[in-house]
């Protein structure tokens, strides 16, 4: 059995290659700061983001940087604490190359990913523009039904999903409890790196209330301990709020590239 | 322009908005509320409160939250038609309905970014009550056409749509949509303001009814399920806005 564990976040990321397509998990699921601190720190560089289907600070903080090719979402904001004040930035400088989608396509083409079909038909979008900026999106009509046009969406197939988690064991298994869409990156992702909040001593897949929400092990690339890894941000398994006065620093930071660039560095320090 | 105001009246523009699109949902089935949307989770509470067997989501709130699926269930759940009222906003809308989430000026470098179209380009087709509301009434939001359509207010005839616009909540008018001639007709003008002043801050034109009427005030009733139970529960899905919150105590 291969050992899936890293001793930093550092080491977890090491490997991600510029221009790799990265699948990252919404603020209300796992998301993986410490992690991308360590892209930061590597100086990973035309990463392409894949917001799963939304971000927030990790976006920002990613783009801000520098590390950003190009952003795949259907949103990206800070939630309760505004616009992502680099994203705004920097896309309305045109730095940053934008695949805007809807929440349910990212699913979808995800979906079709983890079931290694090329596309999936998807409702709703027809007559928006999205249309005409996902060129890759096609509209075709339903062949079991006369004159029903449909959107269909490509396959979504990340090279690495990235995302923090509650518990893992000494296998590799990985447990998300209902926070499936993270199960869902790992089954489409090539490779999946997570951090956790702690390690569960015994097997997550022998106990089937645990099973259910499990990610097997042979999903799992590469594993780091690393409790807390999440914050600022809040971690609902764990019951973790948002820190709102560290989050409000940044944003007040983040209004300038300058003050962004300072921000950072103090906090990758 | 005058507007509600909190000393004479004893209530807040929130709390009329709230109340509004809480009165516009009650009875229903199956409420859901998209993230950052306090006043919509407000009228969903509240809706909740006056019609019990009322089922809600909001979400990024695991309070009211009950899917076990992960984030493409809501999604799911909406194109089976288990959904029965979604609200969604715009940096734009316009006459025919269509929103804008995206952007104004050019796509590639636009003069404003907006966060993104999220679930809309989906929902609106889907959902068949959709409540349109933006507080701020100004010609700036409601223009004539939109920069970029997020969501179409209307589609052609062959388009498999059950749902779309229904309604649109400001803090100057409540409009209907009526989808075939794909156009809003004034409801009711807010309290404190007239027609005129509305006309003024519309970049769209609307149809009239045969006579302009103002939205029924607040009851006692919608008051305190508002400031009591509704308020309650808020603070579990909107701790920062519940902290700040503007609804009067």
């Amino acid at each position: 059995m291969p050992d899936r564990y890293c001793s930093t976040p550092d080491v977890l990321v090491a490997d991600v290659a510029d221009g790799s397509s990265i699948a990252v998990a919404p603020d209300y699921s796992g998301v993986a700061i410490a992690a991308t601190r360590a892209l930061i720190r590597k100086q990973a560089r035309r990463l392409h983001l894949i917001a799963v289907p939304q971000s927030g600070l990790q976006a920002d903080l990613l783009i801000g940087a520098g590390c950003v090719g190009i952003m795949e979402c259907a949103g990206v904001n800070l939630g309760e604490f505004g616009l992502a004040p680099r994203f705004t930035d920097w896309v309305q400088q045109g730095r940053l190359t934008m695949r805007d989608a809807t929440c349910p396509a990212i699913h979808a083409g995800l979906q079709a990913a983890e079931k290694g079909v090329p596309f999936i038909p998807l409702r709703g979008i027809l007559g928006s523009d999205l249309l005409n900026e996902r060129p890759d999106w096609r509209v075709i009509d339903n062949p079991y039904q006369h004159d029903d046009p449909i959107v269909l969406i490509p396959a979504i197939k990340p090279d690495v999903a990235l995302f923090h988690a509650a518990l893992a064991d000494r296998a590799g298994n990985v447990w998300v409890g209902i926070r499936r869409e993270l199960m869902l990156m790992a089954h489409a992702a090539r490779r999946t790196l997570v951090t956790v909040e702690a390690i569960h001593d015994g097997d997550l897949l022998t106990d089937p209330t645990l099973a259910a929400g499990t990610i097997p092990a042979f999903y799992v690339s590469r594993i780091c301990l690393e409790p807390g890894g999440m914050r600022p941000l809040g971690f609902s398994p764990a019951g973790e709020q948002a820190d709102a006065p560290m989050i409000e620093a940044y944003v007040a930071a983040a209004r300038t590239q300058a003050g962004f660039d300072a921000h950072l560095a103090e906090w990758l320090a | 322009m005058s507007g509600v105001d909190p000393a004479r009246d004893g209530y807040t523009t929130e709390e009329l908005l709230a109340i509004v699109m809480g009165r516009l949902t009650t009875g229903l089935g199956h409420i859901a509320v998209g993230a950052l949307s306090p006043l919509p989770a407000a009228a969903a509470l509240l809706a909740r409160e006056l019609s019990p067997r009322t089922e809600i989501t909001i979400l990024g709130s695991p309070r009211h939250m009950r899917f076990t699926d992960g984030g493409r269930e809501l999604f799911d759940c909406a194109a089976q038609g288990r959904l029965d009222a979604f609200f969604l906003s715009g940096g734009q809308i316009d006459g025919q309905a269509n929103i804008n989430l995206v952007a104004i000026g050019d796509y590639v470098k636009p003069k404003r970014r907006f966060p993104g179209s999220f679930g809309s380009a989906y929902l609106y087709h889907l959902v068949p009550k959709v409540i349109l509301f933006r507080q701020e009434h100004s010609p700036r939001v409601f223009v004539e056409h939109v920069d970029f359509v997020s969501a179409a207010g209307t589609s052609p005839r062959n388009v498999y749509r059950p749902g779309g616009p229904k309604h649109l909540v400001t803090e100057m008018a409540v409009m209907d949509f009526d989808a075939g001639p794909g156009r809003f007709r004034l409801n009711t003008v807010q309290p404190g303001y007239t027609e005129a002043e509305l006309r003024k801050q519309t970049g769209f034109t609307y149809a009239l009814p045969a006579e302009v009427r103002t939205t029924p005030a607040p009851t006692a009733e919608e008051l305190a399920l508002l400031r009591g139970p509704v308020r309650e529960e808020l603070v579990h899905a909107y701790p920062k806005f519940a902290r700040e919150a503007y609804l009067a105590p």
